[in-house]
């Protein structure tokens, strides 16, 4: 029996030699694209609508003859959310032969594949990976805003629109994206005179109960509640302030996107709910319709702001490509070095703003937009 | 006497197994026949091979039913990440600091597993899986809610957020709450991996032909019987309980010396459970079995990529046919009646 485990094992270790083999880098007349996010487990809705709208990008640029001559061939790994995992997706890419990266889509994984990518002198372009430390080296950059940025300009949006005074904020202590927009939403505040009456969080393993959180803030006499946070929780926060009969301005950012497409949720609930966010699926632009309709027609869903960070990510990278006079043949490092100039040199206009330009240390330039939920969908204020 | 020789040929070729493996790699790694990938799962191998070996101490060994594994790595990994962050300045040499990173995270994992032992191990079976179950969750909550800082006037703490540090504006947040550590440097290797393995190993391999090892065994296999010839339970209960505990601190330093980012809920019951899983699919108490399943299961998932959104179903049905082929009764017998022939030699020459 024991012998006969020998066995197995040795099977499993001749199969796995195998596996270890480098598979040939061929480089033939193909730009390598990889993309990395949770495909699967809690934050797969936004790795899939990252991969679906990068997909379409990637469909659309070949179908209008390529980039200089080339086409782009994308890849999509799955990370689970994970950092570990992350790396594993990116180890993968590379010896798929990639040669330049769109991911990853969250934050924390986005921290140590940076690392990595650092160390390899790959280009890094994240759709959605706003924590500041995303993008710490030059070869990567961002086409969502930073968490810090995004604090800031709600503090300055509330302000200067002189939304409320007294202002509670429920936030997720557990995550990167929640606590780094608070943090810098804390700081501008007391230049905005806003008053900061209760700042209340919870953690990824309470996430479900929100009412001591709502209750503070409701003693505390809150007019407007900031919630920097993602959909999900929000959804269940806007139903237990109803039960409490609380109805103080609610204020997010761009992880409320996507608060009128949860399941079972009375939409009628987040009426007069305000948001930053880049990307509205209603917009009139003629970009925003033609990019929803084909969205809708391909995956069956309204794309979200992660799918149009994507999409402009594709885009992005396709306009610093033809800027630098990129060839498919080059090595992912010479890419790198090409795209590192040629991306604070683009403009763009995409479906998260006009005029995008990118800086040296690659966080985007752009205007902050805030819509609110009216009749059940979004409108841009 | 003779007993004694087949121990010793049978670490030999545990040990052996390791090395060999090593000396592989090594050359594919040098005439670079190896795949990124492949490069990027040794160090987490290593770490996953030290989690098994050390958790099947306890359950294989002593006979307890630990679930709260993962705690102890957690601690290793902070403990160790933070002393490698804070002195990263003061001790540019690389390898003697995570040489001492490591040496701290098992001594700090050793200080939690004798704590936390003295407790819970005055339990037995169902009841004391629960309550490590529910001290690994605990370590892990309580490291999420710590903010450490330094600046030019010393460290800061708070448990609230980062800003009730009140540190001076060019202070650096070090532990950031559920955020974790970020930044922690890139030490570890393959190298200082496997040898981490072989002194596990080592450690393990020895206590367990020791005479400590036997009374320790005695215990798990009659209680009562080890109790009246005057062995004592604790003692001994604790000694395999922190002594596992200090090696999957080790584990730990390797993992957080391994990638930029390390956060607290990485370590839940999640990572508790997969060391689980790597000690009864090896075999429990066969500690050579503990380190293949780690390696088979770890390299598992990634080498399933190619199913895409099927991989993780597969894997799971996977795993669920390895464990029935391996332990189900029936499956014993149809093993030791269609495939015993194919081995019968090998077996004569084994006795």
């Amino acid at each position: 029996m024991k012998k006969f485990g020998k066995a197995v094992s040795i099977l499993a270790c001749a199969a796995m030699t195998a596996s270890l083999v480098a598979a040939p880098v061929a480089a033939e007349g193909t730009f390598k694209i990889g993309g990395i996010g949770p495909m699967t487990g809690g934050a797969a809705v936004y790795g899939q609508a990252v991969m679906n709208a990068a997909q379409l990008a990637v469909d659309e640029i070949n179908a209008a003859g390529g980039v200089n001559g080339a086409e782009l061939e994308f890849n999509a790994q799955d990370d689970e959310h994970d950092a570990e995992k992350s790396v594993n997706a990116y180890n993968t890419l590379k010896d798929w032969g990639m040669q330049m990266l769109l991911g990853t889509v969250t934050s924390a994984p986005c921290i140590a594949v940076e690392a990595e990518a650092m160390n390899d002198n790959m280009f890094l372009l994240t759709p959605s990976g706003s924590a500041v430390e995303c993008i710490s080296g030059d070869n990567a950059f961002r086409v969502c805003f930073s968490d810090p940025n995004q604090g800031t300009a709600s503090a300055q949006y509330i302000g200067e629109n002189k939304l409320a005074t007294k202002v509670a904020a429920i936030y997720d202590s557990s995550d990167v994206y929640s606590s780094g927009i608070f943090a810098t939403f804390q700081a501008e505040a007391a230049n905005q005179g806003l008053e900061i009456v209760a700042a209340e969080a919870f953690t990824a393993d309470s996430k479900t109960d929100f009412s001591v959180q709502l209750q503070k803030a409701k003693d505390a006499g809150a007019e407007l509640v900031f919630l920097p946070i993602y959909y999900t929780e929000a959804s269940l926060i806007l139903q237990q302030a109803a039960g409490m009969d609380f109805a103080p301005i609610f204020f997010g950012c761009d992880g409320l996107d996507g608060l009128l497409a949860v399941e079972g949720f009375d939409t009628s609930l987040a009426e007069g709910v305000m948001l930053l966010t880049p990307f509205a699926a209603d917009a009139e632009d003629e970009l925003t319709q033609t990019f929803v309709a084909n969205y809708k027609e391909q995956f069956g869903d309204t794309p979200n702001q992660f799918a149009a960070d994507a999409y402009d990510g594709i885009y992005a990278i396709k306009a610093a490509l033809e800027k630098a006079g990129a060839t498919p043949d080059m090595d992912a490092s010479e890419i790198c070095d090409l795209m590192k100039v040629a991306m604070t040199e683009i403009t763009m206009d995409g479906l998260t703003g006009s005029g995008i330009t990118w800086s040296a240390d690659g966080e985007p330039t752009k205007a902050p937009k805030a819509v609110v939920i009216t009749d059940g969908a979004y409108k841009a204020m | 006497m003779k007993k004694m020789d087949k121990t010793f040929k049978s670490n030999c070729i545990t040990y052996g197994m390791v090395i060999a493996a090593y000396i592989i790699v090594q050359i594919m790694v040098g005439t670079g026949n190896i795949s990124s990938l492949m490069k990027g799962l040794l160090v987490p191998v290593c770490v996953y091979i030290v989690m098994a070996v050390s958790l099947n101490l306890v359950v294989g060994i002593s006979g307890e039913l630990s679930l709260g594994h993962a705690g102890f790595m957690c601690v290793g990994a902070f403990s160790s990440a933070f002393f490698s962050k804070c002195v990263q300045e003061a001790l540019p040499n690389s390898g003697f600091r995570f040489f001492l990173a490591i040496v701290l995270g098992a001594a700090v994992a050793a200080v939690f597993g004798l704590l936390i032992g003295i407790p819970v191990l005055r339990l037995k079976g169902d009841y004391l899986a629960i309550v490590t179950l529910a001290f690994g969750e605990i370590i892990k909550n309580v490291i999420n809610v710590f903010y450490i800082g330094k600046d030019s006037t010393g460290f800061h703490f708070s448990m609230k957020d980062q800003f009730s540090m009140g540190m001076e504006p060019t202070g650096t947040v070090i532990l950031n709450g559920p955020q974790g550590i970020t930044g922690t440097p890139k030490d570890a290797s393959f190298t200082v991996g496997v040898i981490l393995i072989l002194i596990t190993l080592f450690v393990v391999l020895n206590l367990i032909n020791s005479r400590d090892g036997r009374a320790i065994k005695s215990i798990r296999d009659n209680r009562i019987a080890a109790e009246s010839v005057g062995i004592n339970i604790t003692k001994y209960k604790l000694m395999a309980f922190t002594v596992s505990a200090a090696l999957a601190g080790a584990a730990g330093a390797l993992y957080a010396h391994n990638l930029a980012t390390l956060q607290g809920k990485k370590f839940d019951y999640n990572m508790s459970i997969m060391a689980l899983v790597f000690v009864v699919l090896g075999g429990i108490g066969n500690i050579r079995g503990s380190v293949i399943a780690a390696v088979v299961l770890t390299l598992l998932p990634e080498l399933l990529r190619g199913l895409s959104d099927y991989r993780m179903l597969i894997y799971a049905i996977v795993l669920i046919v390895m464990m029935l082929f391996n332990w189900a009764p029936k499956a014993l017998e149809w093993r030791e009646r269609y495939l015993s022939r194919f081995f019968r030699k090998q077996e004569k020459e084994g006795k």
